[in-house]
């Protein structure tokens, strides 16, 4: 028996101990690896770095160690008042910060636009986190209510009417254009090859038009009572209140399954009533505070939020009707899409600010930030309908075709399967568009409304505040602005991108 | 037939919409309680808000004036500020009563655009300003030279007019808007600022250094300049053209805010006639018989406007020039009230 | 008892049913009917209330004021152009500096895009961060913004003409611009163009059929040595033989400006600053997004072939990423050139500024001249996105085969 020990092929002396392997991990191991692993990489990083500090520290010096913090007027931020090379002027923030904020809103009603940033932040919050419940709820206050009480905060003026009149109004509105049309044919014939022809379909539609005046009259003549009564606006919502509340609860289901329904419709309605009195809408409301004296931000945050809601619903439309089997409805669709899609925003909003007028009855005037809101809503609407036809496309078939298994209608198919499935796919992409939107808002200010970009623009204007430093100053402060306001949203769309794609990392 | 909106969702929005005043203007003014008049943006001297919103200027005091005759007191008006490109939209759908709002008066605009001129504020004409340091003293040394000047208006056809006739050369450089002009102006993006006269000194104060800038005696256009209403209503159209010819009037007179009441109580025949103890002038326009009396208390006569808004009172220093009473080397000429 | 097979249906009502309705055939048809009765009737109110309205501003409708005379002038102009030329003409002047502007700033946006890409990939992580701090600035603030900065801050640092920066002598930067000087045609520039012209046609020509050796027999042709004669020595012998082609003016300053000399105004400058900077950000992603799509096995696979990194980064790599970077750059591309409408702001005379602006408010033509400009960048997007929809197919092809 042979000592292994002593064999010649086993090593006799234990190997020397090896370097403890070098940090990969921290600081250290990052310059390692990252920054100075061969001389090509040192260079870049020296360059680099070069190019770091000569763009950070002049920026640092301009906002912070040179800058002018206290002053009434220019002479503060003109270098041979102050003595050195004068950086950020910042006194001329503080004196333009409300113009930047409300434009030439009233100063005693600034308390409203105040109220209406709170309301905003109060109900996008909850809406943001996703663990907070009740998303249902929260979301159709943002979209549905919100909207409209802002526009009475922001805006003032009441009410003189509710449903009933409003319905009644707009069924005449409509007649008189049936009748009006048939007219037209009708005065055509006399002078028309086809005379006969025209004569038959103006009769005909002038028919029609009689027959819905005709239809439509006992509304219109409840109105014109309950205009005469003194209290109009109650008896109004208190008639749509029982039509509105009983149409739910036959619609709900009836006796059977109808009282959930009710109660909504009747909780809704108690919710509007308390607006209402709350804001003394049917007493002509706050005072009016003219659009025109809107300006800065609080445009800014309007239109983007304006665009959003008003975007959204057309963009479903577009999407579903881009999907639809129905030959007319796709190619309009499609068409009105690639429409929008193709020319820049800008000739969007002169056709909204220049042609809009021209198409609408000569005896109307629309105010010009609606008219932006307009072009702004059809504009985004076309874009949001190619995300939301994204989220569509994603939907497995599978799912239509259960729901069609199940024997639900195209309607219930659409709204209760495919579309909140599809519309939680694409939220990062309406995030997206969003951030876009709020960047586009600044062209308003090409039209001659005041948003931030513009407020500052007029600022600059002012010779009061006119030293070498104010504009880049202001364009600091604005750039600031948009930046946590964009970069924000852009966060949180990536942030709701990785809990939607959890499932999908391994 | 009522025509009918397209937008019906837009009926929502009722308080955004406006309906358009038929031709009972005077009527509808005097409902509404209030006058409803189109201004400029902010054009020192002729109409601009201050800090507050107060605002100022000839074209302002002419809406009150009108304001005083009407309802005797000059506070009861609605400035909206109008753009260059909105201003006559604005006019005839209705949203204004009277533009008051220096808009040149030429024949295009008298027929084609449904609205009326009613006389001349200010006679205007457009000039050049530049900076001292470049040693120019008429326009003629301009050649080569870069002009700034607003898009949308008779100012840049008039530029390149002038140019080609004089066969100068130049480079235009236009903005959407006066503000953006100017600054460009002042951050030597250009050699010259071109607009009429009246906004050249009142642009002039809008610069950091006013004195630095000087405006060149050469002017190249004739700009009246003054308010218009619609066609249609010729009731309302005398009421307009008379307050202005009741502001030039009584400065011919010698009739000042400060001594219109002395004055009424004289016995001279003119004057009896003009502040209304004499006659029912003042009625047969759907005024009452003291309306000169109320135009000079809240406004005073147009001399003392001029004053106040553009001229030695002001901080514009503009020289009365064309704009004196035609007795005096001017063309301000009012026909007799009588 | 014998079952006989049951007639088909008949076959044209189901086909009628199909075509007009489609998949919901009759509801399908009173749908349409329905829809197509709702945009008659605004469409009818549309026309009836603009010609209301035409008529009570006294505007005539139609297309007769594009023969006028346009009376403005306008600073920067690719063809001739003065103030007693027509309003078509301003309508073309416009278009062309829009074109001008959007070209240039294209080639800008995507070296500069490219770059930056390169950065965000780099292995260093210092220039990995910049490029990320670059694309997210950029990225989140609004284009307007940064056009008015650029806009802004080139004027005022720069001096006026009197003590205009010299660039050598030849060319000269103030707030009036850059001033270089111009090239003017001599007697021998038509052989020049004409052997250039040659030269090129011949190189291309040239290049296929050396492809085409090497693919059909395997034979490998070195040509760098007739590309360079072709496309330098051709010419430069030409230029010996009958002349110089052209002599360059050198810009004098004269009065207020400079005379003489091919002038690139600041706006021009500004504009196309901020839109290649700003698309950039954005084809940075693209095509940082499209390198990656490529998988690392590819590069790998190319390595054991023997192929050198270089080579296979050409044939291997970029041919991929392509696939994936192209569509959402084209799009890009037609984003900046609707963004350059934005030259509107700081007085580019581009087609927005002239036309939708100036001749706008000249002419009161709202429809016809609104109509115009949305037509022209419909018209570009609808070839671009036709061009692309050809690529696609032809890639789909290419990749299917």
């Amino acid at each position: 028996m042979t000592d292994i020990a002593s064999s010649a092929y086993v090593r006799q002396d234990l190997i020397a101990e090896r370097p403890a392997p070098v940090r990969m991990t921290g600081f250290v191991g990052l310059m390692r690896t990252r920054l100075l692993n061969s001389p090509t990489n040192i260079l870049i990083t020296i360059v680099s770095a070069l190019l770091l500090w000569f763009t950070i520290v002049p920026s640092v010096k301009f906002l912070f160690v040179d800058a002018v913090w206290t002053g009434t007027d220019r002479t503060a931020c003109l270098p041979e008042n102050a003595g050195f090379a004068v950086g950020a002027c910042w006194p001329y923030i503080q004196a333009k910060l409300p113009q930047l904020i409300y434009g030439f809103y009233p100063e005693a009603e600034r308390w409203r636009v105040d109220l209406t940033f709170v309301l905003a932040t109060v109900l996008l919050v909850p809406m943001l986190v996703p663990r907070l419940p009740a998303k249902a709820l929260n979301a159709s206050l943002f979209f549905f209510a919100f909207p409209v009480v802002a526009f009475f905060l922001l805006h003032g003026g009441g009410i003189t009417g509710f449903g009933l009149s409003w319905t009644a109004g707009l069924l005449q509105l409509f007649d008189d254009s049936i009748i009006g049309a048939g007219q037209v044919l009708l005065s055509l014939s006399k002078t028309s090859a086809i005379a006969p022809l025209l004569w038959a379909l103006g009769s005909l539609i002038v028919l029609v038009g009689k027959a819905i005046s005709w239809l439509i009259f006992p509304l219109t003549w409840l109105r014109d009572q309950l205009e005469g009564s003194g209290q109009s606006v109650w008896s109004d919502f208190a008639i749509t209140t029982v039509v509105v509340s009983l149409i739910a609860f036959v619609v709900g289901g009836g006796l059977r399954t109808g009282w959930r329904a009710l109660a909504w419709s009747i909780g809704t309605f108690a919710a509007i009533a308390l607006v209402i009195k709350l804001m003394g809408l049917d007493h002509g409301g706050l005072p009016v505070v003219q659009t025109r004296l809107w300006g800065g931000l609080l445009v800014t945050l309007v239109v983007s939020v304006a665009g959003i809601v008003t975007s959204l619903p057309i963009g479903i439309a577009l999407a579903l009707g881009r999907r639809s089997t129905i030959p007319l409805i796709r190619i309009f669709s499609i068409a009105f899409i690639e429409f929008w899609r193709g020319v820049p925003l800008i000739t969007v909003l002169f056709f909204a600010t220049y042609m809009l007028p021209l198409f609408l009855p000569g005896n109307f005037t629309v105010d010009g930030l609606v008219r932006a809101l307009i072009g702004i809503a059809l504009f985004t609407g076309a874009y949001q309908a190619e995300n939301v036809r994204g989220g569509l496309a994603a939907i497995p078939r599978g799912q239509g075709e259960a729901a069609a298994a199940l024997g639900l209608s195209w309607w219930k198919t659409t709204s209760l399967i495919v579309l909140p499935q599809a519309l939680r796919h694409v939220i990062p992409n309406l995030v997206n568009s969003f951030i876009s939107l709020l960047k586009d808002t600044s062209l308003v200010s090409i039209v001659a409304l005041f948003d931030l970009l513009g407020s500052l623009r007029a600022s600059f204007a002012d010779p009061k505040w006119s030293a070498p430093s104010t504009l880049f100053t202001g364009f600091a402060f604005a750039g600031i602005i948009y930046f946590l306001f964009c970069f924000g949203m852009s966060r949180y769309s990536l942030f709701v991108e990785h809990r939607l794609n959890a499932h999908r990392r391994n | 037939m009522k025509r009918v909106t397209l937008a019906l969702t837009l009926a929502l929005a009722a308080g955004l919409t406006a309906q358009a005043a038929d031709a009972q203007t005077l009527k509808t003014v005097k409902d509404r309680g209030v006058l409803s008049c189109g201004v400029s943006q902010g054009l020192p001297g002729f109409s601009s808000p201050d800090d507050k919103g107060n605002w100022t200027g000839i074209d302002v005091d002419v809406c009150r004036a009108i304001a005083a005759a009407i309802f005797n007191d000059p506070t009861k008006v609605k400035f909206v500020p109008t753009s260059a490109k909105d201003r006559f939209t604005a006019l005839q759908s209705g949203e204004i009563d009277v533009l008051s709002r220096n808009t040149t008066w030429t024949i295009s605009r008298d027929t084609s655009l449904g609205a009326n001129f009613t006389g001349v504020t200010y006679y205007d004409g457009q000039g050049f300003m530049v900076k001292k340091s470049l040693k120019v003293n008429s326009a003629l040394e301009l050649n080569s030279a870069s002009v700034c000047v607003q898009t949308g208006t008779t100012t840049e056809q008039n530029l390149a007019d002038y140019f080609k006739a004089n066969n100068m050369k130049y480079e235009v450089i236009a903005f959407g808007t006066n503000d953006e002009t100017v600054k460009a102006y002042e951050a030597g993006r250009c050699d010259v600022f071109t607009t009429d006269q009246s906004g050249l000194y009142a642009n002039r104060l809008k610069l950091a250094n006013p004195n630095d800038h000087m405006v060149l005696p050469e002017i190249i256009s004739k700009e009246p300049l003054g308010p218009m209403v619609r066609h249609g209503d010729d009731q309302w159209f005398d009421i307009v053209k008379w307050t202005l010819f009741a502001l030039v009037t009584t400065e011919e007179l010698g009739i000042t805010s400060k001594n219109v009441d002395e004055k009424a109580k004289m016995e001279n025949p003119e004057l009896k006639r003009v502040l209304g103890s004499d006659g029912n002038f003042g009625e047969q326009l759907g005024l009452t018989k003291d309306w000169v009396i109320r135009i000079v208390k809240a406004t005073g006569n147009y001399g003392e406007v001029f004053d106040r808004n553009v001229g030695a009172g002001s901080p514009l220093g503009i020289a009365r020039g064309l704009n004196n009473l035609w007795n005096k080397g001017g063309l301000q000429y009012a026909p007799p009230i009588r | 008892m014998s079952t006989e097979a049951r007639k088909p249906p008949a076959q044209i009502a189901l086909k009628i049913r199909r075509v007009l309705g489609g998949k919901t055939g009759w509801n399908g048809i009173v749908v349409q009917f329905v829809f197509a009765a709702i945009l008659g009737w605004i469409g009818y109110e549309i026309v009836s209330n603009a010609r209301a309205n035409l008529e009570n501003q006294h505007i005539a409708a139609g297309f007769g004021f594009l023969r006028n005379n346009a009376g403005f002038d306008v600073n920067q102009t690719l063809i001739s152009y003065t103030g007693s030329d027509t309003f078509l003409r301003v309508f073309v002047v416009g278009l062309l500096n829009t074109l001008v502007v959007s070209v240039v700033g294209i080639v800008f946006a995507t070296v500069l895009g490219f770059v930056v890409a390169l950065c965000r990939l780099s292995p260093n992580w210092l220039l990995s961060r910049i490029g990320e701090i670059y694309v997210e600035i950029i990225r989140n603030l609004p284009l307007l913004f940064q056009i008015l900065f650029w806009y802004l801050a080139v004027l005022a640092a720069l001096p006026n003409p009197r003590q205009s920066i010299s660039l050598l002598g030849i060319a000269f930067i103030s707030n009036r611009g850059l001033v270089i000087p111009q090239p003017i045609g001599q007697a021998g520039l038509d052989p020049f163009l004409l052997v250039l012209g040659f030269g090129i046609v011949a190189v291309l020509a040239l290049r296929i059929y050396a492809r085409r050796a090497l693919f059909q027999r395997g034979q490998m042709i070195r040509i760098w040595p007739y590309v360079l004669g072709l496309l330098f020595g051709l010419p430069l012998a030409t230029m010996l033989l009958v002349g110089l082609p052209f002599t360059f003016e050198l810009p004098q300053l004269k009065g207020f400006n400079f005379a003489g000399g091919s002038r690139i105004i600041p706006e021009f400058v500004a504009l196309t600053l901020a839109l290649s900077t700003y698309t950039a950000a954005f084809i940075a992603e693209i095509v940082r997004a499209g390198i990656l799509s490529v998988h690392k096995g590819q590069m790998e696979a190319g390595a054991s072939l023997g192929l050198s990194r270089g080579t296979t980064l050409r044939l291997i790599v970029v041919p991929q990423a392509m696939r994936v970077i192209v569509p959402p750059l084209t799009n890009q591309y037609l984003n900046l050139t609707k963004n350059s409408s934005l030259a509107v702001a700081i007085g580019y005379p581009d087609l927005v500024s002239v036309w939708a602006g100036t001749s706008l408010s000249q002419t009161g033509q709202a429809i016809e001249i609104i109509a115009m400009t949305m037509g022209v960048y419909l018209l570009i997007s609808l070839l671009t996105s036709a061009i692309m929809s050809v690529y696609g197919w032809r890639v789909s092809r290419s990749l299917g085969a």
